[in-house]
Order: structure tokens, then sequence, then C-alpha cells
């Protein structure tokens, strides 16, 4: 059976991992790859680095740590932020990223999604929407939920599948850094309106919200992503697998491999 | 020395990188004369099955896989490309698994809620052959597909999602995967290395 994914979340700023809570102050959380490995240790299904630097010297120091993830780490992971070319995805993706997240970018030219679905193909394209409530509208919101565009989420959300997204990653801003839980109506809409797996990802505090959002009576959402709860210990991996089971969730369980294989001289 | 088949698509840098982990001797080519002296070939692959006929056929590639006698792992579309046909493109292709490749949603018949692609960590059961030497039943590989393989006489291991279909496939020195091996922890690790310790 199909397993739900677990996927924490890496901000990367000059090459070092960060996490901002509500996007505002950044405390550096680690090295990378070793966070990486930690998680792929764990049982983590899927990793996304989030790459938050403002300067061209730190965006080179990350598409030169996505090369050492991909040698390092034996599980898909995702790329994003701040790719607004073709060429910034195709950069990433020869870097050894499985995926790329698109976001402000593809609001302000949702073009970009359909020109890197047909180069790479829809497998490696997720796109990221992040927005805020308003009156009865969820307004999408660009450049880290600081400024409002004239979309509306559930419209965006199909357009950009009809573009050619694989998966859509939606961040509430007005649930992100509360650690109250995500905004699982949301995510139970666009799980029954898209044809695409969806990935939640704003508001979890602890392992309940995560089973909440994943639940078929609650959000019914494919993956589940967070940061804090991961990078501060406040939930370990193995033991949120364990209660999601217990709770009628599919998840991946540890590797089955019996003894450690030596592999004989190549030549 | 294991060869790496070169002809354009996608995934070949994953596939690299896991031979490097594994401290695998291998080379990425599209030399006939070089792959026939390797002992043994991987065929990665992503993107559209026709388009990769086409490539295959151009470099002189599709006879070349038909007629080896090394190993040979075909990966995610590079099994497909080893079966008899696909619904991809409505291809012929390289005929070494009688078996025939669809689209899940023309196969989906009361579970149109499954998403498609499939996308995530599934289970493989009724594993046969070397290739899982040392993988228990029901062990997770990460798969990203729309098309499957369904059952047949070589089928290998069986996944279920929506309907059963052959998640790894065999025949003589042939086999394929349609889970990625490379990006599926160290029980694809595992999986690779009892192919890397397959020989002619």
């Amino acid at each position: 059976m199909l397993t739900k994914r677990i996927i924490p979340c890496l901000d990367i700023k000059d090459g070092q991992t960060v996490k901002g809570i509500n996007f505002l102050s950044l405390k550096s959380v680690g090295d990378p790859v070793s966070l990486a490995r930690a998680y792929s240790d764990q049982g983590a299904d899927e990793l996304v680095f989030l790459d938050i630097s403002a300067t061209l010297e730190g965006r080179k120091a990350f598409s030169d740590l996505v090369e050492r993830i991909a040698l390092n780490i034996n599980i898909p992971f995702t790329v994003g932020g701040g790719i607004s070319t073709v060429e910034d995805a195709s950069v990433l993706l020869r870097a050894g990223a499985d995926k790329v997240s698109v976001n402000s970018a593809a609001v302000r030219t949702p073009g970009l999604i359909s020109e890197i679905a047909s180069r790479f193909g829809s497998q490696c394209v997720v796109v990221a929407i992040d927005a805020r409530k308003v009156g009865s509208t969820w307004r999408v919101t660009t450049h880290g939920g600081t400024r409002f565009s004239d979309r509306e989420l559930f419209s965006w959300a199909e357009q950009a599948e009809d573009l050619g997204a694989g998966e859509i990653l939606f961040t509430s801003m007005d649930h992100d850094g509360t650690c109250g839980g995500y905004a699982c109506d949301v995510y139970r809409r666009l799980s029954r309106q898209l044809g695409i797996p969806v990935i939640a990802s704003g508001g979890a505090g602890n392992a309940g919200h995560i089973i909440e959002v994943l639940s078929p009576d609650g959000g019914c959402a494919d993956a589940a992503l967070a940061a804090s709860i991961f990078h501060y210990g406040e939930v370990l991996i193995p033991d949120l697998k364990r209660q999601l089971a217990e709770n009628g969730i599919p998840v991946r369980t540890p590797a089955v491999t019996d003894t450690a294989v030596n592999l004989q001289t190549d030549n | 020395m294991t060869g790496i088949i070169d002809y354009e698509a996608g995934n070949i840098r994953s596939v690299e990188n896991a031979m490097k982990r594994l401290g695998a001797c291998y080379a990425v080519s599209s030399d006939l004369a070089f792959l026939s002296g390797c002992d043994r070939l991987i065929l990665p692959g992503v993107g559209d099955a026709s388009w990769a006929m086409t490539k295959l056929v151009e470099k002189g590639l599709a006879d070349f896989i038909r007629n080896t006698d090394r190993p040979l792992l075909g990966i995610c579309l590079g099994m497909q490309l080893l079966c008899s046909r696909s619904e991809e493109g409505d291809v012929d292709c390289l005929g070494i698994f009688p078996n025939r490749v669809r689209h899940f949603s023309s196969a989906f018949q009361d579970n149109a809620a499954l998403k498609v692609p499939q996308v995530g960590w599934n289970d493989i059961v009724s594993l046969k052959t070397g290739l899982f030497d040392g993988v228990a039943e029901g062990s997770y590989v990460y798969f990203v597909h729309s098309y499957f393989a369904d059952i047949g006489e070589d089928t290998a291991s069986v996944t279920e999602y929506g309907i059963p279909f052959s998640s790894a496939l065999c025949r003589g020195n042939f086999m394929g995967c349609q889970f990625h091996p490379e990006k599926s922890g160290d029980v694809g690790e595992r999986i690779l290395s009892n192919f890397l310790r397959l020989r002619p």
C-alpha cells in the first residue's frame, strides 16, 4: 500500500541550516548534510531544502550543497527558494536534486511550471503555494508571505496542476510557525479537488497534528512537511511513525534487510 | 566494470551517485564497443517511452540491448522499455519481457480517487530472483510513475496501487525494477549491491 510521507524541511542560508519562525527571526540549527543523513537514518521519507540566501555567493553555496546532499543521501529530496527561470531549475536538477519547488516566480509567470515540466518531467515540479485567509477567501501570497498576489488558492492550485505540476505544497501563512496545527479543512478540499499529491506544511506542533492532517477523516494530505518540531527534537520520526501506524495511517516502517553486504572487488 | 547506458534520458546522475556510494567501478556511455566489454549494464530512464525508444534505435542501442548476454538492469522507464509494448506514445518496446505497459488511469475502475502518478514509498511482495537476496517481503521502495507493467510469468515482485502490477521483472540475464533503487534508502542499496555482484 502506498504510504503517507513524512518530510522534514531544512531552510538553508549561505549553505547552513536555519528555521524561520513565521519567516522572521532566523536561528542556526546545524550542518545540512549531517542533519539530512540523521533524518534519513531516522526514517524520513523525503527531504526538502529551501534556499533563503539573498546573495549570489549564497546561491552558489546552495548548488554546491545540493551536490553534496545528492552524493550522501539515498532518499528523494526537493530543493527550492528563489527559482525564477528554467535555468535556475536546471542547475539544481543537474546538481542531483530529484525535484524543484517553485513559488513566487510561478505566481508571476505561470508558464515557468509548464516549461520545467516539459523539459524535465512533471514528476520533478513541486508548486509551493503560500496563502492567507482574508475574509472568506484564501489569497495567495509571495515573497515568503509578505506580499499578496491577485490569485485565489483553489483556482491557482488547479491551474498549476493543469500546467504540469507534479505535486502541490501548500503552506497556510496563518498557521505557519504557530505550532497550533495544520489548516486541515483546506488540505481536505485541495486533496479532493486535485489529481496530484498534496503536501501539507505550516503549523505542526506535535505528532497529533500530523496524524490529523494525514488522516482520511482530517486533512487527507499525502505527505506532511515540518521543520522546527523535528529540528528541536520535539517529535522524533520513529515515534511519530509508530503513532501514525497505531492510528491506521499507512507509513513506511524501518528498512528490513539482513546482514550488511560485502561487495566483491569490481573491475 | 558496470556500464550505465546513456541515451540522453534523465536520472543518470542519481544512479551514478548510488554507484559512488556503493564504491562500484562504473562508466556512463553510449559507445557499443565499450558497453560490450562491461560486466553488467544499467538502463536508467525518466521520461517518455516513445521518445526513449527513438533514441535507443537511433544510437543502435536497441539491437545491442536485445542481444546482450550481460546482466542488465532497467530502472523505472528503463524497465518499461524492456517490455513488449507501451501505451505511452503507443510504441513497440524492446520485447524482452512479454508484459505490456499501461497507464494507471486506464486500469482503475473503482479507484478513481487514487492519484496519478503514484508518488512515494510502497511495498514489494512475492519477491523472486537474486536481486532481492536479503530483502524481506513487504520492504518499502520509492516509486514515481504513471505507467505500469502488468503481471506475467516474468514478474519478480508485486506491488499494489489500485491494482497489482509488476514492480520488478526478471528473465534470464534481464532484470527491471519500476521503483528507484537509487532513491530507496538501505533496501534500494541492498538491491543494487545484489545486482553489482552478478557476472556474465
